[in-house]
């Protein structure tokens, strides 16, 4: 068995206890992969139930804007659930019931990964319980509904910083105590091995279906793809499949807050250095004494300190251009496609949609960028109300 | 023999743990002094982390005095240094992987050696990662205590003794430190006897949720030694004063010893 590792990056770094668990969920994972089966069952629920494949539309309007590149938009944001989380909640889901296992964990910062959890969880009839940082809870009180209602209890968490992290910590706490009849969706590539390799290939659809629509649309690959990076999956999704086409230039946009100097911000790759969190070995938010840095970003799904680490190889092998927004880049972005195209995107969303300030403008007309809209933003419209009235108050 | 082996002959060790640094470095030194006065027979310090993931919520809330008081390996392993020679029982460092990753592997062997620390254990470092740590800590003759736990299989226990030394931590059941609410242990014997066949010469330490005199009592019969950290550090924590802490401690300690003696 591969130890999973991307060069230096990933691993296994877990209490002993969860050893087993992992072994046992690479096992099933590799062997139910290649079965025709589970991949007919996977691709019936993404086609029938989440309604992929999503659209990739040409933002005309958005395009005129800026006067340079053509501007394409992968539609995740149409998805069941209204974010990409679902590729990956639907095919652990499929995973857990073959392992049989009774109960479902998960962590979630947006809540988006949560409601995809409770989705599943719901429609396969398995419990769930989804560990949400008490601030984040603040953040996104209509995830939390979403979550309940569909049968899920929502646990508070109170240690650390209560934001993304601290959930995480706490669902690892649960899955070491409960291993036995639980599985533990994580929402995004990072965790210990085989998560980072198994989110990604429940991901790349995303990046599958990109390449042969642009192909059909355009005849030929785009020129850049552009998706925001937390824990990274939207991210690994869509670029993936494109690793190898040396010519598409892929751009990967962190959160850098209220810029990278305040300190406040989770641009893990961009200020990061190598070390060990959540399982496995990447780049990470760390003090010189080697403690987590509480990340910061107005959007709750990338306040996260670390990130997957086929993201770190990708950024040391020079394949990936990581780049970051801070948080007004990305509320002029989920403002400017809301007004132009019609499309509320999610503040996530946004991070990636703000670097085509930069970048578009300065293409010529003939080239294409495909930017990864990775989830919807009605979860973001109290958080947008409270920006306009402090903007108004100022 | 090593110094931490050397504890397990002829008698069936106390190990403590306490968090370095918690509430200050200070009384990690009057801690240190108080444990091994009352009989404590390993001594167990904790590098506070940020994210203890293995732990409940005594020690992360331990953690988390010590990094307010502003405590680093760096600090805690300086201390240790400082008190080396008043130190008669062996110590142990115990914290997560990424505090010695970011300290430097070798650094972290060379620096603790020079401090007179016997053994490590870092719970989430599993023996499957070729960590550079393993190689410095033998060349320091530095024990790395490692883990086994209920659900290990034979295949891993074999790699797992193979590689461990000092001893070999038995952790009770599935679940984080300090977690008690399973009662008694289901299988604790067969667990362990199935842990002894492999392991061999090498004793056996159980820790996880043992939270007092009770407790210690229906398992002294299995293990070689015992571990406690929680529940030390819930009895120091009653205490208002520097004072009333240590002897809380004492007392602590006193009594799991009191339990040990009776039940042998």
């Amino acid at each position: 068995m591969s130890r999973g590792y991307f060069e230096e990056f990933g691993g296994r770094f877990v209490p002993e206890t969860l050893m087993p668990a992992l072994d046992e969920l690479e096992e099933v994972y590799l062997e139910l992969k290649d079965d025709p089966k589970f991949i007919n069952q996977l691709k019936s629920l993404l086609a029938d139930y989440s309604g992929r494949p999503t659209s990739l539309y040409y933002a005309e309007q958005l395009t005129k804007h800026y006067g340079g590149a053509k501007i394409y938009l992968k539609r995740e944001d149409l998805n069941h659930t209204g974010a990409h989380k679902i590729n990956n909640t639907l095919g652990q889901i499929l995973l857990a019931k073959k392992m049989g296992k009774k109960r479902i964990i998960a962590e979630t910062g947006a809540g988006q990964h949560g409601v995809a959890t409770a989705t599943v969880a719901a429609r396969f009839n398995l419990d769930c319980e989804i560990y949400m940082g008490a601030e984040d809870i603040e953040r996104q009180a209509l995830n939390v509904y979403k979550m309940e209602m569909l049968g899920a209890e929502v646990i508070p968490v109170t240690s650390g910083t209560q934001t993304l992290k601290d959930a995480t910590n706490e669902a690892i706490r649960d899955w070491v105590t409960n291993v036995e009849d639980t599985h533990y969706i994580i929402g995004s590539v990072v965790g210990p091995h085989p998560y980072p390799e198994m989110v990604r290939d429940f991901q790349r659809i995303i990046g599958d279906e990109t390449k042969r629509q642009i192909k059909e649309k355009e005849g030929r690959l785009p020129d850049y793809i552009l998706a925001c990076v937390g824990g990274g999956s939207n991210a690994m999704g869509i670029f993936y499949p494109f690793v190898e086409d040396k010519e598409v230039k892929l751009v990967g946009i962190e959160a850098s807050g209220k810029g990278i100097d305040s300190g406040q911000h989770a641009a893990t790759l961009t200020a990061g250095r190598v070390g060990v969190l959540h399982g496995s070995k990447s780049y990470l938010l760390q003090d010189d004494g080697g403690q987590i840095i509480p990340a910061y970003s107005i959007s709750a799904g990338l306040d996260y300190p670390g990130v997957g680490p086929e993201h770190s190889y990708l950024k040391t092998i020079e394949r990936v251009d990581y780049q970051s927004a801070t948080d007004m880049e990305a509320v002029a972005a989920f403002k400017l496609l809301s007004e132009k195209e019609g499309i509320i995107p999610a503040l996530e969303s946004s991070h990636a949609l703000s670097y085509l300030e930069k970048l578009a403008p300065e293409l010529d007309q003939d080239q294409i960028i495909v930017v990864n809209l990775s989830g919807r933003g009605d979860k973001d419209i109290n958080n947008f109300k409270k920006i306009r009235e402090a903007e108004k108050d100022e | 023999m090593n110094k931490i082996t050397a504890q397990f002959e002829n008698k069936n060790p106390l190990v403590t743990y306490i968090s370095g640094g918690d509430p200050s470095l200070e009384m990690t030194e009057k801690l240190i002094y108080k444990l091994q006065a009352e009989g404590v027979d390993i001594i167990e310090l904790g590098i506070p982390f940020s994210d203890p993931l293995a732990d409940g919520p005594v020690i992360q809330e331990a953690s988390q005095r010590a990094l307010k008081a502003g405590t680093t390996l760096k600090k805690l392993i300086a201390k240790v240094n400082q008190i080396q020679d008043q130190v008669e029982v062996p110590l142990v460092l115990m914290g997560y992987y990424n505090s010695v990753l970011n300290y430097g592997e070798k650094e972290f062997a060379r620096d603790i050696s020079e401090a007179g620390i016997s053994g490590v254990i870092i719970p989430d470092l599993p023996v499957d990662e070729k960590a550079e740590l393993s190689e410095h800590l033998a060349d320091y003759g530095i024990s790395q205590i490692m883990l086994v736990t209920p659900n290990t299989s034979d295949q891993r226990l074999k790699e797992i003794t193979a590689k461990s030394s000092g001893f070999l931590y038995c952790v009770a059941h599935l679940g984080t430190t300090g977690d008690d609410k399973q009662g008694v242990y289901p299988g604790l014997e067969n667990y362990l006897q199935r842990v002894r066949k492999t392991a061999g010469d090498l004793p056996l330490g159980l820790g996880f949720g043992i939270d007092g005199p009770e407790k210690v009592k229906k398992i002294i019969d299995y293990p070689d030694g015992i571990i406690i950290g929680s529940a030390l550090i819930k009895a120091i924590q009653t205490g208002n004063t520097e004072a009333e802490m240590l002897d809380n401690a004492g007392e602590f300690v006193s009594n799991i010893k009191q339990a040990m003696i009776e039940e042998n």
